[in-house]
């Protein structure tokens, strides 16, 4: 079972505490966007077999919104913050950095 | 190919001491090019493999396969078969694929257990009574023969059900009695013997790691057994399909998340059809050992474990209890995970890309294997020609367009 810490709370919660909410970082567009765009922040998903930023939810503890990043093929958690940011943050980034060298994610690299 | 048959056996038996049967396929090392590579030695690719052979006369055909083919999910589900779809497109591939079933073991002179045993989707709630008699109206206009039956045939053709809920009892199902099961790896080893017999190469433990171009045109993969060119290349990997379209240069509307299965130890026969309940995420058989075979949801977040998470049986064996009280008593032996590759509707993807000479044949999902030969006609036709009636409506330009084959409200959870 997966266990995350909320930063919202600090509770370390379980899986079945939290809801899923995919993807996180995605680019929002509306009306007004190309087709490619409003397809790609729709449907299209990095899915990565390795470093993934994903959404949850605290939903039965304080209810907020998070964003993890986790290892899909190990299921390692290299840490969570809270989901009012658009990148993550500097000490996850070095810690991902250090553990899967040369990772990528979106425009994200460990290369930055 | 030596043919099997009875009088093989008896052959084989008197005169060899079944000391004569050949492999059933060559252990293949990759030529330097061919006219098709297929990626992906699961049902799907050796189908398409084998149709592009029968139907078209192409054979110098590549199937790779980084681990054991039949390996993936394909080895891996809980082989329900059934065509009872909503959509129009989805009825047709579903359909075409369970009545090729019918005649597969003849076609492949392998026998892959097709039993059309009947398959039977229970509608626990008033939304479920009034979306699988739709589906039935639906399924009467395209051909596929089902039909909404009672609780009291429900209870006729499934005597251990209790359908008195509390918390859901059964207020009807959705019947499909030419649905069933067949043995999944015999559908692999069938297709992998058949190709084999026409001069393919299926190259298993060797893995694609990368996709190389010439410009705006594909020319072959990186392999861990060294650089094989192509002509036309088809990505046929379920789970890791994102991973292969971003060796091409390409995104997908897909994402990989575990969906596991488990068995019972094996008791005396107790019921002989599928039985679905979707409103609670469970669904049983029983397989010919004896074993009830159940499965459930996907894990809520994307991964490549192949176990899932434990929360899940729990809850899958939870909501059976109710409907099968039975289930309580049996001990369970064995559970076991797969990728499975979800799109946005919940439909497959048969398609060419972005990229000349690549096609791509995904997202079936939790509900693939029933679809196996369908999806391999269908995809070999769009392969060898360029187009395909079967796959029209599947192409990955529909999100785009937002032309949805929208089965995600119309099948249910688990297939
Ligand atoms: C637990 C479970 C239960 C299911 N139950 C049902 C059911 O009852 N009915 C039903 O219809 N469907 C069911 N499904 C879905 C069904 O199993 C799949 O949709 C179907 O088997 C997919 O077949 P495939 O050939 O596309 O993929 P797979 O059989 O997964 O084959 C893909 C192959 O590609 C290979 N591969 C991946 N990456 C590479 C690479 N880089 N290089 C070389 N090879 C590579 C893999 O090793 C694998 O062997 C279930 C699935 C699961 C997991
Ligand atoms: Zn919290």
């Amino acid at each position: 079972m997966l266990i995350f810490n909320c930063p919202h709370c600090g509770v370390a919660a379980e899986e079945t505490e939290l809801s899923g909410g995919g993807e996180a970082h995605l680019k929002r567009f509306g009306p007004g966007c190309s087709d490619a765009d409003f397809e790609g922040y729709l449907f299209t998903r990095e899915n990565p077999k390795g470093v993934h930023f994903e959404r949850w939810r605290h939903a039965f503890g304080c209810g907020k919104w998070f964003i993890a990043a986790r290892d899909t093929v190990t299921l390692e958690v290299f840490g969570t913050y809270p989901a009012q940011t658009s990148e993550p943050p500097r000490e996850i980034f070095d810690r991902i950095s250090e553990k899967r060298p040369g990772w990528s994610w979106c425009n994200l690299s460990g290369e930055a | 190919m030596k043919r099997y048959s009875a009088f093989a056996i008896v052959r084989e038996a008197l005169m060899n001491d079944h000391k004569g049967w050949e492999r059933a396929w060559r252990n293949a090392q990759p030529k330097k090019r061919y006219d098709v590579v297929i990626v992906g030695a699961g049902g799907h690719g050796l189908a398409t493999a084998y149709y592009l052979g029968k139907n078209f006369g192409i054979t110098n055909v590549a199937v790779i396969e980084k681990g054991w083919l039949g390996g993936g999910n394909t080895g891996r589900n809980t082989t329900i078969i059934r065509s009872n779809y909503l959509q129009d497109a989805s009825a047709a591939i579903y359909e075409k694929a369970r009545s090729l079933y019918e005649t597969m073991s003849q076609d492949l002179n392998y026998n892959v257990m097709f039993s059309p045993r009947g398959v039977m989707m229970l509608a626990q709630t008033e939304h479920e009574v009034r979306g699988y008699q739709r589906t039935a109206h639906a399924n009467a206009l395209q051909g596929v023969q089902t039909e909404f039956i009672s609780p009291r045939r429900v209870k006729d053709i499934v005597p251990i059900i209790n359908l008195d809920g509390p918390r859901y009892p059964v207020l009807g199902a959705l019947w499909q009695e030419r649905g069933g099961t067949a043995r999944h790896d015999a559908v692999a080893w069938g297709y992998a013997r058949a190709c084999s017999a026409m001069g393919m190469d299926i190259i298993q433990q060797c893995e694609v790691t990368g996709v190389t171009r010439d410009g705006a045109r594909v020319s072959g993969v990186d392999t861990s057994k060294g650089h094989i060119a192509c002509e036309k290349l088809g990505i046929v990997v379920a789970g890791h399909s994102g991973e292969l379209a971003r060796m091409a240069g390409f995104r997908l509307p897909v994402e990989s998340a575990p969906l596991q299965a488990l068995v019972s130890e094996p008791i005396k026969p107790v019921m002989d059809c599928v039985v679905m309940a979707n409103t609670v995420h469970g669904y049983m058989s029983q397989s010919d050992k004896g074993e009830m075979v159940i499965g459930g949801g996907t894990d809520s977040y994307n991964a490549f474990t192949q176990r899932g998470s434990f929360h899940h049986i729990e809850h899958t064996v939870a909501a059976l209890i109710e409907t099968f009280p039975m289930v309580s008593r049996l001990k369970m032996l064995r559970q076991w995970g797969g990728i499975v590759d979800m799109t946005g509707d919940r439909s497959p993807i048969l398609s060419r890309t972005p990229v000349d000479g690549i096609f791509i044949n995904c997202g079936w999902g939790t509900g693939g294997f029933k679809a196996i030969p369908g999806s391999g006609w269908g995809f070999a036709e769009l392969m060898a020609t360029g187009k395909s009636a079967l796959c029209a409506e599947f192409g990955m330009d529909r999100f785009a367009k937002g032309r949805f084959i929208d089965e995600s409200v119309a099948a249910g959870v688990a297939h």
